[in-house]
């Protein structure tokens, strides 16, 4: 399927990423080879096979419930670029 | 003697009986990361201090007759992906450059506990994402072999800081060939375990299906010692598996008389260079020598690989890609105008190229409308993969391959054109996919002098006898003991 400037576009909204122009233009261009080279895989019937998600039989592991000391709010918040009162704050969002 | 060019096997012996001593050999080590790794650029950060004090408190361990086994004091690398408690972690990104861990990844700790020296981190390409370790945000690694060329990646840094002697082993991480590609290119041993093997906790990731912690050493047997450390269940990570953990080296010097080795046909294809060809086989045909049964088996969908890696692996990526939008930890974009805003300047500012095309392609192959055309028919074709090899295992006991279709490719080559570069791991992603272990071990030069990898792939959870072929490879050919010239 060929891929248009619109649907990158629109996959970069859905990323939350932002491209100029010339980006633009390389990334239609080479996501628009890689897509065509996956598409190798409808020479394959495949719908009589279950897909393999993981590789392992996996269950979820159960443990007792009990309370562990781990990383403190300081500690927790030692990496956040900005923090206030002990929260990670980030740019308003709500309209007044 | 240049303590630097010892085995861990030969420098923990002399440790052991207090011939030498953690201090001594991680200054050696540290030493020669200051002279030789400014042109190699395989740290990216090393721990100067914080690695003598740590020696310093395993001589006192040693000295009081407290010798925990053979990783005690030898100085030891891990990826840039593997936090560490106080240090920064990057992962080769701009998004993480000042991303400074308040607690340990398993990997760290066990070998922290086992006494292991960590001198330092190693390049990377960011996020795990490349086959030639020049994604990294901190600069391009060089092959130790040619300094033109590149190391392999994505475990670039580890691979080429072992080759170089500017440690005893390196923590790798292999989601598509990261481990066993640039231990080919830089003639050292990698081994990729299987799936569930080594924890994942605190390993920062990619593909959460496929990525796997593994060792990248000098020799099999180190390779050996180094995972005897790093494997076992965790609690902290649900998919680690809770089956018992075996002495990697109790078997290794057995022989391989009597072992079945398959010999898949659809590895030996056009476009593979006809020097890797010639070295491989010729390896093959020497474990026939050796008293191995030696048979052609077909592994028919490996023409699949590729595609069905590069729509699974980036729908993971985009998925555990989400996760740094400038809230929490990492690199904030200044000056947004609104939170929204802030997420996307912070990733186009944040993230290079290859992670924003990975993740670029799994969310459109993720998105609405295209989820069952591509990813679940990716899933599918997994599972026509994974059959390959659960038939060809009923009749042979190992599967030997070249790791990769060349030798290391020069700095450039093909950072213009991803497909070219993606399949640098056609003959890795396989083992992924379907759940192996493999390893890759040396074999041999081409006519310039740059390393051949040979890889063998092993059933789940059968480290044991991938390691034991390897070993038995090594010993009788000694390619290991070669060292770069500019080392």
């Amino acid at each position: 399927m060929k891929i248009t400037k619109e649907t990158v576009l629109h996959v970069a909204e859905l990323s939350r990423l932002e491209f100029n122009q010339e980006e633009l233009e390389k990334f239609t261009e080479q996501l628009g080879r890689i897509l065509q080279y996956v598409e190798k895989l409808n020479e394959l019937d495949t719908s009589d096979i279950e897909p393999t998600f993981h590789v392992l039989d996996l269950s979820t592991p159960l443990r007792e419930d009990v309370v562990e000391s781990w990383l403190t709010q300081d500690e927790a918040l030692e990496n956040a670029p900005y923090s206030e009162e002990g929260f990670f704050a980030v740019p308003k969002f709500i309209e007044d | 003697m240049d303590l630097s060019s010892l085995t861990i096997k030969e420098a923990s012996e002399l440790i052991r009986k207090k011939e030498i001593s953690p201090v001594e050999l991680t200054r050696a080590v540290l030493k020669r990361i200051e002279e030789k790794d400014p042109r190699i650029n395989s740290y990216i950060t090393v721990l100067w201090d914080e690695a003598i004090n740590q020696a310093k408190e395993e001589e006192k361990l040693i000295v009081s007759g407290n010798y925990k086994g053979p990783l005690h004091g030898i100085p030891l690398s891990v990826k840039d992906i593997f936090v560490m408690r106080g240090v920064r972690t990057t992962c080769g990104s701009k998004i993480l450059e000042n991303f400074i861990s308040p607690y340990d990844s398993t990997v760290v700790k066990k070998l922290r506990e086992a006494g292991a020296i960590v001198v330092g981190k190693n390049n990377m390409d960011e996020f795990a994402m490349g086959s030639s370790t020049e994604n990294s945000y901190f600069g391009p690694t060089r092959n130790p072999w040619d300094l033109d060329r590149v190391p392999g990646g994505s475990s670039g840094g580890s691979a080429a800081a072992v080759s170089a002697s500017l440690c005893f082993a390196s923590i790798g991480t292999d989601t598509g060939g990261s481990i066993r590609q640039p231990a080919s290119l830089c003639g050292v041993v990698g081994l990729k375990p299987t799936y569930g093997r080594v924890s994942r906790f605190g390993m920062i990731a990619f593909a959460s299906s496929l990525d796997q912690a593994g060792p990248i050493a000098k020799t099999v047997e180190d390779a050996a010692l180094v995972l005897n450390v790093i494997a076992g269940f965790d609690p902290k990570d649900s998919t680690s598996v809770r089956l018992p953990v075996p002495d990697y080296t109790e078997h290794i010097n057995e022989g391989v008389k009597g072992l079945r080795i398959g010999i898949p046909k659809e590895y030996f294809i056009k476009g593979i260079d006809p020097e890797v060809e010639g070295a491989v086989k010729k390896a093959i045909a020497f474990f026939g020598d050796l008293g191995a049964h030696l048979e052609e088996i077909s592994l028919p969908h490996t023409e699949y690989a590729v595609s069905t890696y590069y729509i699974i692996a980036p729908s993971e990526a985009s998925s555990n890609l989400a996760r740094y939008d400038g809230v929490r930890y990492g690199f904030r974009s200044p000056h947004c105008e609104s939170l929204k805003d802030m997420y996307t300047k912070t990733r186009a500012q944040g993230f290079g190229a290859e992670v924003k095309r990975r993740i670029m392609i799994g969310t459109y192959a993720l998105s609405a409308g295209y989820y069952d055309a591509y990813y679940l028919k990716a899933q599918r074709v997994r599972t026509l993969i994974k059959r390959d090899f659960e038939k060809a295992f009923e009749r042979v006991d190992v599967i030997i391959t070249p790791t990769s279709p060349e030798v290391a490719f020069k700095i450039g080559e093909k950072v213009d054109d991803p497909l070219k570069m993606y399949l640098s791991d056609i003959f890795t992603i396989p083992c992924n996919l379907a759940g192996l272990t493999g390893v890759s071990v040396p074999c041999g030069f081409n006519s310039e002098g740059l390393p051949i990898g040979l890889q063998i792939l092993g059933k789940p959870f059968d480290e044991e006898t991938i390691l034991r072929v390897g070993h038995n490879y090594e010993i009788h050919t000694g390619w290991t003991r070669k060292k770069p010239p500019f080392a």
